[in-house]
């Protein structure tokens, strides 16, 4: 189940007051600001008025939120709206695809990772990626983990890049399913086993966040819990960001919930106050299954 | 009526046939074409098809067996003493008859002959109107058949499914039986040649000067058919082009799939495709008259001794020429990998090249290395440029500066020209065709073994 809700949870007691307080009125349906807690005390990463544009299509619009150090953040919406733009936005892997601008500010540690003398190169070592569909590479299972280490020279020695693919497949739980077979292509394994495969080469380059694009999407529900379980762990050392469908996956693994509607983020919180009282009627409305 | 015209008979035949068996198809159905087992049109196909394909089968038949069943008649009514000449002499004799009949000069002409002919126009036309009738009636016949059998429920969308999958079945085996049939024509040939000259001999000979004495008193032809030479210069040839080709290919593939932005490519690509369309005759007085003399000069000049019809030019120049069979099918594998492999590495901080270098290539390098097996065949093929720019030297040397021959050269000469088609010299050009043949399948073989190979390692 999921974590105590770190910082934000002081002021849900406030939110639910003010939750109480507001009637459901069309005017607060029509609102597009963004209520809850978009901002934490001790941010990994600060996002201040992003919009994302493909072409003419302003897929994001002025979103501002903070992602928590050390905490997993998910992130829901209806589909189309925004939440995988804006991940990907923040280790900026929306720059391979043409057409895309993007405004605004987004930090890491305090750098704006926009800034023009920014390498990407660094930035997407710290701020690691998991897709959707698992997307090992052509290689043996060894070569997929130590890909990332030998680009980056984090290793000076073979055993020391050894000692990496150990740690790294057995913080995704997938050593002792593997270790016999290292030298067999990556691409052999069942799906939930790639997704940890792919998840164990992030943790490889020793990332401070992680990015999560519906990781268990393609995967049965067995594969998917032990997807779930990983990411409860790598909480405690990583900060995760988490785009999922599933609202029991977003109850299970975060510690505070986003929101997006339509490019517009409505509502940040912390998990258990966004599953139990949101604020937004929307939010509600998506919550309780009225529409998306 | 000839055959063209009752063709089209025919075919006149089966569209109404068409009509008549979807109108008797529709008018069962009682207004719901629910009620029947088949399409109308499907009844309207089984029809025409009925109509059509006996009729046309006899139709060949007919035409087949004609000539010779009159031929026959004709003999048979020419006198005792004619009939009596030896074959050879007997179908001198029909030549002439069959000249008379079609009023050409014949070389003997009697009052015999020319009552022969005239019976030969004659039963020719009686064969001619058998024929038409027995196919009309046939098809008219067939197909009124067909047409009473239509009910509801008759199955004619089976019949003319298992009819269509006949035809697809026909098709494929004509190209099968096609190369089957060259096989056994040039291996047939070959052991003629191998009569003459042994296997051995042949294949690790390393002299090759395939004069023949025709007189057994000439001098200075005493043939020597050892085909190393040829396959070495092949070889060097093959080897220098495939230098040029796949570099330069690759990285162009490489350059047009992941750096050009679209405007670019959508220029370069069919540029680099021209390439592919000039005419290998153009590429090889290109090789002769100018990249020739040009290595010479540089030759020259460097002190080295180039001959001036060099294995290098030849193979500089089909390298050339088969560039866009690397760059284009590259391209097509590079652009097949999914977009997700990409991510994947960029995800992980990789650069571009990178990413190219250690995941896109080999990912894609079962395609690649199809591509370039694929221009290796195409290589040693090559005829047009090796004949003009190679020479006919059946030099064993390893050096690209001098003149060499290969392989498909030697079949052009053995061919070329007036020959006798029974002495080795001519024979050993389907020997040497039969080796470059198996060599070829050889190494597709191989390709297919390699590509899956590596099927099997990373999907």
């Amino acid at each position: 189940m999921a974590h105590q809700p770190g910082v934000a949870v002081m002021e849900a007691g406030a939110l639910e007051f003010r939750a109480a307080e507001v009637e459901d009125t069309d005017e607060r349906r029509e609102s597009r600001e963004t209520v809850g807690t978009p901002f934490a005390d001790d941010p990994r990463m600060t996002c201040r008025d992003v919009n994302v544009y493909y072409g003419d299509n302003h897929a994001i619009k002025n979103v501002s939120l903070d992602i928590g150090r050390e905490q997993v953040l998910a992130m829901i919406g209806p589909s189309g709206c925004g939440k995988s733009t804006f991940l990907r936005a923040l280790n900026r892997m929306n720059d391979t695809i043409d057409g895309c601008r993007m405004t605004g500010e987004i930090r890491l540690d305090g750098q704006d990772i926009y800034a023009k003398d920014m390498d990407v190169v660094p930035l997407r070592a710290l701020v690691g990626m998991v897709f959707q569909k698992p997307n090992p590479f052509p290689k043996s299972i060894f070569d997929n983990i130590a890909y990332g280490v030998r680009i980056h020279g984090l290793a000076e020695s073979k055993s020391e890049i050894e000692g990496i693919v150990e740690h790294s497949l057995k913080r995704a739980g997938l050593w002792e399913e593997v270790n016999d077979r290292l030298d067999q292509p990556g691409t052999g394994l069942s799906g939930g086993q790639q997704q940890r495969l792919c998840i164990a080469r992030t943790i490889a380059v020793s990332p401070e966040v992680i990015l999560m694009d519906e990781p268990c999407s393609a995967l049965d529900p067995i594969a998917t819990a032990k997807v779930e379980d990983l990411i409860n762990e790598l909480g405690q050392d990583y900060t995760i960001a988490i785009v999922t469908h599933s609202m029991q996956q977003a109850a299970r693994v975060s510690q505070r919930t986003a929101y997006f509607h339509l490019g517009d983020l409505l509502e940040v919180g912390p998990t258990d106050q966004i599953f139990t009282n949101p604020i937004h009627p929307l939010t509600e409305d998506y919550i309780t299954g009225r529409f998306g | 009526m000839g055959s063209p015209s009752l063709i089209l008979a025919l075919l006149g035949l089966s569209s109404v046939s068409y009509y008549l068996g979807w109108r008797r198809s529709i008018s069962l159905a009682q207004g719901a074409v629910r009620n029947l087992h088949s399409l109308p049109g499907y009844h309207g196909l089984y029809t025409a098809l009925w109509a059509a394909v006996p009729a046309l089968l006899l139709l060949c038949i007919g035409v087949t067996l004609k000539g010779p069943i009159v031929t026959s008649i004709v003999v048979s009514d020419l006198p005792a003493e004619v009939q009596s000449l030896p074959p050879e002499r007997l179908n001198l004799v029909i030549n002439d008859i069959r000249n008379l009949a079609s009023g050409n000069i014949a070389s003997r002409k009697s009052p015999a002959m020319v009552a022969a002919a005239d019976r030969y126009v004659r039963l020719q036309g009686y064969a001619a109107i058998a024929v038409t009738v027995a196919v009309l009636v046939l098809g008219v016949f067939c197909g009124a058949i067909a047409w009473r059998t239509i009910q509801p429920g008759k199955r004619a969308r089976n019949a003319v499914e298992r009819t269509i999958l006949g035809f697809l079945m026909a098709s494929s085996t004509i190209a099968i039986l096609t190369t089957v049939g060259i096989v056994l024509s040039v291996l047939f040939e070959s052991l003629r040649f191998f009569q003459a000259v042994p296997v051995t001999d042949f294949i690790f000979g390393t002299e090759w000067s395939p004069q023949m004495a025709i007189r057994a008193d000439q001098v200075g032809a005493s043939g020597a058919f050892g085909a190393i030479p040829l396959f070495a210069g092949t070889l060097l040839i093959s080897f220098i082009a495939m230098v040029v080709a796949v570099p330069v290919g690759l990285m162009s593939a490489i350059y047009l799939a992941e750096y050009a932005r679209p405007r670019v490519r959508a220029v370069v690509k069919p540029l680099l495709e021209v390439l592919a369309g000039i005419p290998t005759v153009v590429y090889g007085f290109f090789a002769a008259l100018t990249v020739a003399p040009f290595m010479r000069g540089m030759g020259e000049s460097l002190g080295l001794d180039v001959a001036s019809e060099s294995a290098m030019a030849a193979g500089l120049v089909m390298g050339v020429m088969i560039i866009p069979f690397v760059s284009s099918l590259s391209d097509d594998v590079i652009n097949a990998v999914p977009q997700a492999m990409r991510d994947g590495a960029y995800a992980l901080g990789s650069t571009r090249s990178e990413t190219i270098k250690k995941v896109v290539i080999p990912a894609a390098l079962p395609g690649i290395v199809g591509g370039v097996l694929l221009a290796v065949s195409r290589a040693i093929g090559e005829t047009m440029i090796v004949v003009m720019a190679a020479g006919l030297a059946a030099n064993l040397t390893a050096n690209p500066l001098k003149a060499v021959t290969t392989v498909t050269v030697q079949i052009v000469t053995l061919l070329t020209g007036d020959q006798e088609f029974d002495s080795p010299k001519t024979l050993a050009a389907f020997a040497l065709g039969l080796v470059l043949f198996v060599v070829t399948l050889g190494l597709n073989v191989i390709a297919l073994q390699v590509v899956r190979k590596y099927r099997e390692q990373y999907e």
